[in-house]
């Protein structure tokens, strides 16, 4: 019987994953509802195209579909989103210092607009890595890029992060909205 | 090593990526040079930041509900179409199956669940033996050790020093175990450290039993509401030896 085998290995191979989908699309999306949307697409799409899929990382697999989903939904419902390639841009040299930095960590709800105030491209290689414990090599297998474009992009979003928790709240806050 | 190509390898080495040398040349400078240390040392304080900010979002239940009850399907509707004898032979397999389903997916599930808690406490276990990540407290006082992770964690875990019986309480840690959060309590055995991960239960939660990953054995209880699961390159028999300790 091979469709309760091929679900029995979908199952298997696939949905230990799930919290990874989720969490991807939920900060892709900044939305939760949408994400949850977005993992069950995803989830149907994998599981139509897992016959392509005999081996090798599954949660890499299932995250390259679910930002897939979560990219084409963004093109459809957020259009002003920028979903361009990462431009190489000089940002601004001064890292705060790490002092600047814990009077910000206190503040859980600051972190997460903090990260969600990143461009796209450096929330989704930073989640993958911070949240998801990506190796490079597995976010440039899930974002189709470079390893080197990675390691320079996570710098770059690492920076931009460390920033905007140490500028001063109201800065920050008009710089969300 | 110059500060520039330092500034290259330093998210490479804070991500692990370096190979050995590469970590080894890059930790000689650190030494010589205070500005790379502390652009690291900011590296590393934003790593907590986020960390301590528990920003990953498991899946909703209901998410989780939806889609093993709503199983994709391809062929099983189809099947008794083509109505040749083997494919009825498949139909009634697939009945039967489907009786015996809610009882094997069950099991299933749980053990995919446990061999996705071995990898993971296995990691983690690794993790903590890199240098000063073994311990966010040290300390053998359970007096210390236990209250350290009222607010950090959800639920009180029970920690006690076995020193007595050849478990010396070495501290605890804070950990993340395929997304959720675990105390881990740290434990010598003769020259071994054993890290025991403590959990709260969910309605997959593994079931107990054993096993061997990359050279280090693994074990897995549960009791009271707890998943447990102790990883350690010390006998399988120790491990043993320790669980019922917290039996």
């Amino acid at each position: 019987m091979p469709d309760a085998q091929e679900r029995e290995r979908f199952e298997e191979c696939v949905l230990p994953h799930l919290d990874a989908a989720f969490n991807l699309a939920r900060w892709l999306l900044r939305d939760r509802s949408n994400a949850e949307d977005a993992t069950q697409d995803a989830l149907l799409r994998a599981f139509r195209s897992f016959a392509s899929f005999r081996a090798g990382d599954a949660r890499a697999w299932l995250l390259q579909i679910v930002r897939n989903c979560c990219y084409t939904w963004l093109k459809g419902n957020r259009p002003h989103d920028d979903l361009s390639e990462i431009a190489d841009d000089d940002m601004p040299s001064d890292a705060p210092s790490p002092e600047a930095l814990a009077i910000a960590s206190h503040d859980g709800a600051r972190i997460v607009r903090a990260l969600e105030a990143l461009p796209l491209h450096f929330r989704e290689i930073l989640v993958l890595r911070e949240l998801e414990g990506c190796s490079y090599k597995e976010i440039a297998a899930i974002t189709s890029r470079p390893i080197g474009t990675v390691m320079s992009a996570l710098a770059r979003a690492r920076r931009q992060l460390r920033e905007t928790l140490s500028e001063p709240r109201q800065k920050e806050n008009s710089r969300v909205l | 090593m110059s500060c520039e190509l330092a500034a290259i390898h330093l998210h490479a080495y804070l991500d692990g990526e370096l190979d050995a040398a590469g970590a080894a040349n890059f930790e000689q400078h650190l030494r010589a040079c205070p500005e790379c240390s502390s652009a690291l040392a900011a590296e590393q304080s934003l790593r907590e930041t986020l960390s301590r900010a528990q920003l990953y979002e498991r899946a909703p239940g209901r998410l989780r509900n939806h889609i093993r009850k709503n199983r994709p399907h391809s062929s099983v509707a189809e099947a008794p179409k083509s109505a040749t004898w083997q494919w009825l032979a498949v139909a009634a397999v697939l009945v039967l199956a489907a009786l015996l389903g809610r009882e094997l997916v069950g099991l299933f599930h749980a053990r995919s669940e446990r061999s996705v808690l071995a990898l993971a406490a296995v990691d983690a276990h690794l993790r903590s033996l890199q240098p000063g990540h073994l311990t966010d407290v040290p300390s053998s006082d359970q007096h210390t050790v236990k209250p350290w992770f009222d607010g950090k964690v959800d639920f009180a875990p029970t920690v006690r020093d076995f020193a007595a019986d050849g478990f010396p309480l070495i501290g605890g840690r804070l950990d993340v175990l395929a997304g959720r959060t675990a105390a881990a309590l740290v434990y010598g055995r003769r020259k071994h450290v054993v890290n025991v991960f403590v959990m709260e239960s969910s309605n997959a939660s593994a079931p107990a039993g054993a096993g061997e990953l990359h050279g280090y054995h693994w074990l897995c209880w549960q009791k009271d509401g707890f998943t447990y699961i102790a990883v350690s390159d010390a006998a399988p028999e120790d491990l043993l030896q320790l669980r019922d300790l917290f039996l």
